[in-house]
């Protein structure tokens, strides 16, 4: 239970129209604030253990989801701004609308739904937690992603996705569904997995046009498990038909090895 | 007369080590090495050796190493111990100094005075292990405007373009003869450009009937000798270049001892076995340059148009204009050769003192032509000492398309730069038309080794585009921005085109 | 232009500089005309991606009365410029009108002398050459010769306003308010190691040919001096610059559409190239071949206008951002998608051009090129 009446005697007097509580929910007017006092209230209140905030009007604030402490879900209308859950530690972040570029780079844990597109470089460097992109996403989404003991980054996309998609990729699960796709019509993304040493990449439908360091080839029954998770958890977010989904066949594109450039230097 | 010359190196042999296998007698052609059998020993007459590192390389037990005799002279500053040797050679003989390869005096060189870009923050650099790289590069005339029909999203040219060599590497191997170089030489070269998607310079001496089916990647030549010269010859190619001039001699011309001139080389050069094959300096049917014109124009005509003709020339004093004369009499290429460019044969004289450095007639064509508003008429190829791949990326950005590289190509065949390759007795197999002795280059080994050479060198290339954020070389292509100079004067960097580093 | 000039424009002496920027465009697909409000308030939402030290508009359609001359944009560094630059401009052509253009005061840096001339080209002085001719011939003539004076717009019923200063300053400096225009294109400018100065701000301008842009061109060295040999003078020391001639070049004197003029500036790969249908293989080889020197290389996104067409473009690896969107008659170009929804929440479309892939919209044509990629609108 949180005491709203302290959390707003401790907000600075100019963030007061912007803030009301509805029950546990706090509801923000993100309208006309700078990035830099948006992400300061969202600082102020959990500290004070809010955990629930809705953030609306928000239009190209960055950095949402920054520094935060705890796992406070964090609902957005309207279009964050660049770096949405750059460096996030936790939170849960849905949002109403598109985002743009650069969400969740370096993600180090938590989730964040986007019921809409996001824009290039998508989970740059993403070392943990979920990214669930319910539309298409912009070029080099999964660019460095990787993986280390229990830390596992997951980036689903409903959509398609535009070219270097899971370029250097060292780790952590890519999975594109290709829903919004026409029959046999390819994969918008060309040099797929170029440099990718190592994680795994799955499409449903084809892709026309990989990086030379990998290769596709057909899924397993293990493949499958990850799979249907993921896809179980996506059709949970948007309302979208399991069986459907799973109708079509999936493949995976996977590294031909973990040092693609052993051979490159003389000696 | 008896020889004031002193030797120039002391063969070491660590008689411990040595097992008297007499590799290195077999292997030196000087006849340096001789097996004594009734002491069971190697002695070795250092008056014959030339430090081209054979029986070093060759000795299965490591036991010789050569020394530079750095006796018996004083230290002098001017008298040189070269300089003593070679006049007293002189005094000896009354001839001309006779040298091989290219120019070994330090002055002639500024691409240590070159200095690469990279990008910082503003600009991201690209890494070339993932994202494309292109380094392809097109050589030929190219229009200065497309006529092109658009209508619902179909394009249709109406122009059409000349000709064009299709380079994968900005890397071609220059002209090295048939005679000059060994036929397993030749094949090695033609093997490599096909592989790696460029081309060889078939050089003045003609091409090997054996050879023509790597014609699609052979620029073939034609000079002042014309020998091997034919209309089969002609078509063999993918280009025709017309050989003006060489940058370890210009103005001089050639000739190939009778002695190396053997049947096989005869039949390539039409000419008989045993006679001197002499290259005049210049083309007697030019002697002006519409007289240029008038041989460019008979050798599309010979070929149909189909082929792009290169004209090659030393970098001379009026080099930019001489380029924009021959851009002008319809050249598709013009080939530029520095003062470091190499030979097989050539006046010490001549080669040391005559010409200038590439990088300045690089820029100074680069920017005539520009200035004239012709330099798409032609493209621009390089040549004359090319040692690694940062000097070719600094060639390209004063404004070449392309380099030619020779040297470079026979140091990965095994040449250690002994100049002495006028001899003809190259122990390396690759200077010479010895059968015994070329059979020392395997052309399979050789293109090997060519190709991994220029695989290195493009990764380099690349590497370094990436760095300055270019993923495409005509991007680098001219581009000077991406050049600071250091320890030059404001003449020498306005000739250059380029900044002072930190400017 | 001599030394002391250059160092007084220029004091870093750079070839070129770099900035980091944001960019809008704004088009009513019917050419009517609407106020700088949106276009302001779109481009003032990207605040942060600029620094200060740089914005502009350019805005088609705001002088109906004199729709027929061409309109000088000219800022003067130093009176003595101005009387130097009137004698060109006498002896090019008749001065239908000129004023020095309406301000107030605003948060910008230093302005210097602003005049607009509106001007018809000497017809007997050289009967041969078109007026177009006659125009860029007096802009690059005051841009080299008089040292302090720049032509920043030079089109017909159209004008360029930028300077040192943040966009929505530059706006009210210029008082925007005041017109009305059928297409506003918009820069916020982040220059990294150059003051900023008037003339560097975007958008760059040739006849009624503008871009702004974002990103930086490693290529600018071999762009640059390929234009030279057409006789464009690269003055303004940015890299933006080479860019407007480039399409002053491919569009106006050699009539390339823009649908081929972006498969120069930001050419396929030669894989993509080898792989097409042999027809369309050889047009884009032969474009390569031919315009090489042209390509943009680098990241960029820009937004090149003209009248009638406004079109949208990035750099081939697609490494700066370009979002499209469309909502009735009206199409939008941003660098971020927040910027269209703050001036119109609802939109019929909205879609991120692939790299290389222009997004071309024209007056009287509701159907945009290169919106191929369709995204639903997110509920």
């Amino acid at each position: 239970m949180i005491a709203k009446e302290i959390i707003l005697a401790k907000l600075d007097s100019r963030f007061l129209p912007h803030v009301t509580f509805n029950d546990q929910i706090c509801q923000v007017n993100a309208e006309g604030l700078h990035y830099r006092d948006l992400n300061s209230l969202l600082r102020t209140l959990d500290s004070h253990g809010v955990e629930k905030v809705e953030l609306h009007s928000v239009c190209g604030q960055r950095y949402i989801g920054t520094d935060l402490k705890t796992g406070m879900a964090i609902e957005i209308y309207g279009t964050p701004g660049n770096d949405l859950a750059a460096f996030m530690n936790g939170p849960y972040i849905t949002v109403y609308g598109n985002a743009q570029d650069c969400v969740a780079n370096t993600m180090n844990e938590g989730k964040v739904v986007v019921h809409g597109r996001a824009g290039d470089i998508t989970c740059y460097g993403m070392r943990g937690g979920k990214v669930f992109i319910r539309d298409d996403i912009g070029a080099r989404a999964g660019i460095h992603m990787k993986e280390y003991m229990d830390k596992k980054p997951y980036l689903v996309v409903g959509g398609t996705a535009m070219d270097f998609l899971g370029e250097y990729m060292a780790g952590g699960v890519l999975l594109v569904l290709g829903l919004n796709l026409k029959g046999d019509e390819p994969h918008k993304a060309r040099f797929v997995g170029t440099g990718m040493h190592a994680g795994v990449i799955y499409v449903r439908g084809n892709v026309a046009h990989m990086g030379k360091e990998v290769k596709m080839v057909d899924v397993e029954k293990s493949d499958m498990l990850t799979i249907e998770g993921l896809v179980r958890e996506f059709c949970g977010y948007f309302k979208t038909d399991f069986e459907e989904i799973l109708s079509k066949k999936f493949m995976k594109i996977v590294p031909y090895s973990h040092r693609p450039y052993g051979r490159i230097y003389a000696y | 007369m008896k020889s004031y010359l002193p030797v120039d190196f002391i063969v070491e042999r660590d008689e411990s080590k040595c097992i008297r296998c007499k590799v290195c007698v077999n292997q030196c052609t000087y006849e340096t090495h001789n097996y004594d059998a009734q002491d069971d020993v190697i002695r070795s007459k250092d008056e014959n050796c030339v430090n081209c590192q054979r029986c070093v390389t060759m000795c299965p037990t490591h036991a010789l190493s050569i020394k530079k005799n750095l006796g018996p002279f004083r230290d002098n500053a001017n008298w040189s111990s070269e300089v003593i040797k070679d006049i007293k050679k002189q005094a000896e003989t009354g001839g001309v100094l006779l040298t091989g390869m290219g120019a070994d005096k330090p002055y002639l060189t500024y691409w240590e005075r070159l200095l690469l870009n990279a990008s910082q923050v503003t600009n991201p650099s690209i890494d070339p292990l993932r994202e494309p790289m292109e380094i392809r590069t097109y050589l030929g005339a190219k229009p200065d405007a497309l006529e092109i029909e658009f209508e619902d999203g179909d394009i249709d040219l109406k122009t059409k373009l000349a000709p064009q060599l299709i380079l994968e590497t900005p890397i071609m191997f220059s002209a090295m003869s048939y005679g000059a170089i060994s036929l397993n030489v030749h094949e090695s070269l033609a093997r490599a450009a096909m592989r790696a998607g460029t081309y060889f310079n078939t050089g003045e001496g003609g091409l090997d009937s054996r050879l023509y089916k790597y014609g699609e990647r052979a620029i073939v030549q034609v000079a002042s000798g014309r020998f091997g010269v034919h209309s089969s010859y002609l078509n063999a190619g993918a280009a025709i270049e017309i050989k003006i001039g060489q940058g370890a001699k210009p103005g001089i011309g050639g000739h190939l001892p009778g002695e190396k001139v053997t049947e096989d080389i005869a039949r390539t050069r039409m000419i008989p076995v045993g006679t001197d094959a002499l290259s005049p300096a210049p083309q007697h049917d030019i002697y002006s340059i519409e007289d240029l014109r008038q041989l460019i124009y008979a050798l599309k005509e010979a070929t149909n148009y189909s082929k792009p003709v290169s004209v090659k020339i030393a970098a001379v004093h009026n080099v930019a204009a001489i380029a924009s004369g021959i851009v002008r009499a319809g050249a598709d290429i013009i080939a530029l050769d520095g003062v470091r460019g190499s030979t097989g044969a050539a006046p010490k004289v001549i080669r040391d003192n005559v010409g200038i450095p590439i990088e300045l007639a690089i820029a100074s064509v680069d920017q005539r032509l520009r200035d004239e508003g012709i330099r798409n008429k032609a493209s621009i190829v390089a040549a004359g000492g090319f040692r690694s791949s940062g000097d070719i990326v600094k060639a390209i950005a004063l404004g070449a398309d392309a380099v030619y590289v020779a040297t470079a190509a026979l140091i990965a065949l095994g040449c250690t730069v002994c100049q002495k390759c006028y001899t003809g007795k190259c122990p390396w197999g690759i200077a010479t038309s010895d059968p015994w002795i070329s059979k020392r280059v395997n052309p399979e080994i050789g293109a090997e080794r060519l190709v991994n050479l220029l695989r290195g060198w493009s990764m380099e290339i690349k590497e370094i585009m990436g760095g300055m954020g270019i993923n495409a070389i005509e991007s680098l292509r001219g581009n000077r921005l991406h050049l600071r100079g250091v320890n030059m004067t404001d003449t020498e960097l306005k000739i250059l085109g380029v900044k002072m580093a930190g400017e | 232009m001599n030394e002391l000039d250059n160092k007084f424009i220029n004091p870093f002496n750079q070839d070129k500089d770099f900035a980091g920027c944001s960019i809008f465009g704004m088009m009513s697909l019917e050419g009517k005309r609407f106020s700088s409000e949106d276009p302001i308030k779109a481009i003032s939402n990207m605040h942060d991606r600029s620094n200060g030290l740089g914005g502009g508009f350019a805005v088609y359609g705001i002088y109906p009365d004199f729709k027929d001359y061409y309109a000088l944009h000219i800022m003067y560094l130093s009176k003595d410029a101005k009387e130097k630059t009137d004698r060109v401009l006498a002896s090019c052509f008749n001065i239908i009108y000129d004023e020095e253009m309406q301000t107030k005061a605003a948060k910008v840096v230093d302005p210097p002398l602003l005049w607009r001339y509106f001007v018809e080209p000497k017809k007997r002085r050289s009967p041969n050459l078109p007026e177009d001719e006659c125009v860029i011939q007096a802009v690059m003539r005051i841009n080299t010769e008089t040292g302090k004076a720049f032509v920043f717009s030079s089109g017909k019923d159209m004008g360029v306003f930028k300077g040192v200063g943040y966009p929505e300053d530059i706006a009210e400096y210029f008082c925007l308010e005041d017109y009305y225009g059928y297409l506003w294109s918009c820069h916020g400018r982040f220059p990294t190691n150059t003051p900023g100065w008037w003339g560097g701000a975007h958008p760059f301008n040739i006849l009624d040919w503008t871009v702004v842009h974002n990103g930086e061109l490693s290529s600018y060295g071999i762009n640059r001096r390929y234009l030279e040999m057409y006789g464009y003078k690269c003055t303004l020391q940015t890299d933006t610059e080479v860019l407007a001639y480039a399409v002053d070049l491919l569009m106006r004197r050699q009539r390339l559409p823009i649908e081929v003029v972006s498969q120069i500036l930001a050419a396929p790969f030669w894989s993509e190239i080898d792989s097409a249908e042999p027809k369309r293989c050889n047009v884009l080889r032969a474009l390569r071949q031919t315009y090489g020197s042209l390509l943009m290389n680098g990241p960029f996104s820009v937004i090149v206008a003209h009248h009638g067409e406004m079109i949208g473009l990035t750099d081939r690896v697609k490494l700066r951002p370009l979002i499209a969107a469309t909502r009735g008659n009206m199409l939008y170009l941003s660098s971020e998608e927040a910027a269209i929804r703050l001036v119109s929440p609802q939109l019929d479309k909205l879609w991120a051009p692939r790299g290389g892939e222009p997004v071309i919209g024209r007056v009287g044509d509701k159907k945009i090129v290169g919106s191929a990629v369709k995204v639903e609108e997110p509920q």
